[in-house]
């Protein structure tokens, strides 16, 4: 009840002062996208890959730089450039030298510097980098929104097809691979998954933040959870919370949206920490 | 040596296998068949898990080959599984995470493995031996045709190896399945093992516990002096009321000293 009325409050609260397109636009999105990153954010905490998030977002910048550089809008273009850098991450992690965060410090650093470079080399984007680092959620248009959901729907049917062996491989791989799972496809629809959620979620939060919005929900989730299936349900309900508390902060006192989503998400992990009972 | 199509579970001819020109394992070659338990035992770095890896298809060979018919089903013990706290997880959602068995069959395995009063519980809240017998579970589960285990009694005192070697020698009494297992320590396997290979690299002996036992490769692999080691003669049993007291406990460990 209590989490209803909170999400509710803010919501009445913005209907009366204003029921913009944009506002609801960024509501939409920003619900859609925390719900997504809610499932895929606990499968990157259970799997220790919050590095990951980090390469994959970094190399949304590179897919925007690209973008930029052939002129064109199209997401497919960033789609695709994370979903090389996650491929091109598994070819790499053959090598055993490397260890996968080496290999991801390597990847996502490079390139957020292939990006930034790129795109400061074109004077009229310049002044808009912190635009691509923290996203700009009430700049989403109708076109985004179809785009969205799309990534959305899809992404919920391909995990609820995968969860059980997804979940398998994520506790033990060889295990599940003797018990018949295919390790390696399930593994690249996940890192695809994440590819196009990052890649859609770039104008809600940034590059910079993505990765909070899929790791800050699913920690708080755990204080209260006792299923995977539990903690995927409410790290998406906290994802969300923290998106329309984060809004909501943001048209009050003026600040960037993308940062007071994540703190919104912070602040409940903190309180969901400090408050949940107490399991043996 | 012939494949004789029923009861063949797992034959390997001439396996070789380097990491980086790096020998791991020298034209290894056996099989498993219906009904038998193979352990295997050797000291560390001798090569037991990347064998244990080639046998169930996880990992190539460099050269040699397996024969696994496609048909049978498989139950893999591993070594040690950590589960990370972050993750909630039951011990029969655990066992759910088994493709293509129904809850009941969980519920069923459970009792068979007597865990059933922890099935709701965390599974990371299972002592070590609780856990080997979850692993041991899940394993089960699935009705296997070969049943490969991994050090199946790591860290778990005299009475709780008893008690899972006995899990392992019923069931495969009772289903038929093969067994193909590693082992640190002969003595508690012996009881229930049908041929025991000694690996370092290279099979250096191979044959009944009785026989590898007497085998000068088998002491100078081992480290262990002949005299004294107690032999289990008897077949398929507990195997704990007839052990030869010595003098040279020192030499060996895990001695069972109760009874």
């Amino acid at each position: 009840m209590i989490i209803i009325t909170i999400i509710i409050i803010p919501l009445l609260k913005m209907s009366q002062t204003m029921i913009d397109q944009f506002i609801i636009n960024a509501l939409l999105a920003g619900i859609l996208v925390a719900a997504i990153a809610g499932p895929l954010g606990c499968f990157m905490v259970w799997r220790k890959m919050a590095y990951f998030g980090d390469t994959i977002s970094h190399s949304a910048l590179m897919g925007i730089a690209l973008g930029i550089a052939l002129d064109s809008e199209n997401p497919i273009i960033m789609i695709a450039t994370c979903a090389s850098v996650a491929m091109f991450l598994l070819f790499l992690q053959r090598d055993r030298r490397f260890s996968s965060d080496t290999l991801l410090g390597i990847l996502a650093h490079s390139a957020l510097s292939v990006g930034i470079i790129v795109i400061s080399m074109m004077d009229n984007f310049r002044q808009d980098m912190m635009y691509y680092l923290v996203g700009d959620i009430l700049a989403i248009g109708i076109k985004d929104i179809y785009i969205i959901s799309f990534v959305a729907v899809i992404s919920a049917i391909c995990l609820m097809m995968i969860w059980r062996p997804l979940l398998s491989l994520t506790v033990h791989e060889d295990l599940a691979q003797i018990e018949g799972v295919k390790v390696n496809l399930i593994k690249i629809i996940y890192m695809l998954l994440i590819a196009f959620m990052v890649a859609v979620s770039l104008k809600v939060i940034g590059v910079l933040l993505i990765t909070a919005l899929m790791i800050i929900p699913a920690a708080a989730a755990r204080t209260v959870s006792n299923t995977p299936l539990q903690m995927i349900l409410i790290s998406s309900c906290c994802g969300i919370l923290s998106v329309l508390a984060g809004i909501l902060v943001s048209n009050e006192w003026d600040v960037p949206t993308g940062p007071a989503i994540v703190l919104s998400a912070t602040v409940i992990f903190l309180l969901g920490r400090t408050f949940a009972p107490k399991r043996a | 040596m012939l494949n004789d199509g029923s009861s063949q579970l797992l034959r390997l001819e001439n396996v070789c296998k380097s990491y980086h020109k790096n020998l791991v394992l020298e034209n290894i070659s056996f099989s498993v068949n219906r009904g038998k338990t193979v352990t295997i035992i050797g000291p560390n770095g001798a090569g037991k898990s990347t064998l244990m890896k080639i046998s169930l298809g996880i990992l190539g060979v460099s050269s040699g080959s397996v024969f696994r018919p496609k048909s049978i089903s498989v139950g893999y013990m591993p070594q040690k599984v950590m589960i990370d706290d972050v993750l909630p997880l039951s011990v029969q959602d655990f066992l759910y995470l088994r493709p293509n068995i129904s809850y009941d069959e969980v519920k069923n395995v459970l009792d068979t493995v007597r865990l059933s009063h922890i099935s709701n519980l965390p599974v990371q809240s299972a002592s070590g031996g609780e856990m080997q017998r979850i692993l041991l579970a899940r394993a089960l589960l699935g009705k296997p045709d070969l049943l490969v285990l991994d050090e199946p009694v790591q860290g778990i005192d005299i009475m709780g190896q008893q008690e899972i070697y006995g899990l392992i020698a019923k069931v495969r009494d009772e289903t038929g399945c093969g067994v193909l297992m590693i082992s640190h320590d002969l003595h508690l396997v012996m009881a229930s093992t049908d041929q025991v290979l000694c690996l370092n690299q290279h099979i250096c002996c191979s044959g009944t516990p009785e026989f590898v036992q007497k085998d000068p490769e088998y002491h100078a692999m081992m480290g262990r002096p002949m005299e004294g080691v107690a032999i289990y003669t008897h077949h398929h049993a507990e195997g704990h009321d007839d052990h030869h007291h010595h003098h040279h406990h020192t030499t060996v460990e895990n001695e069972p000293d109760h009874d």
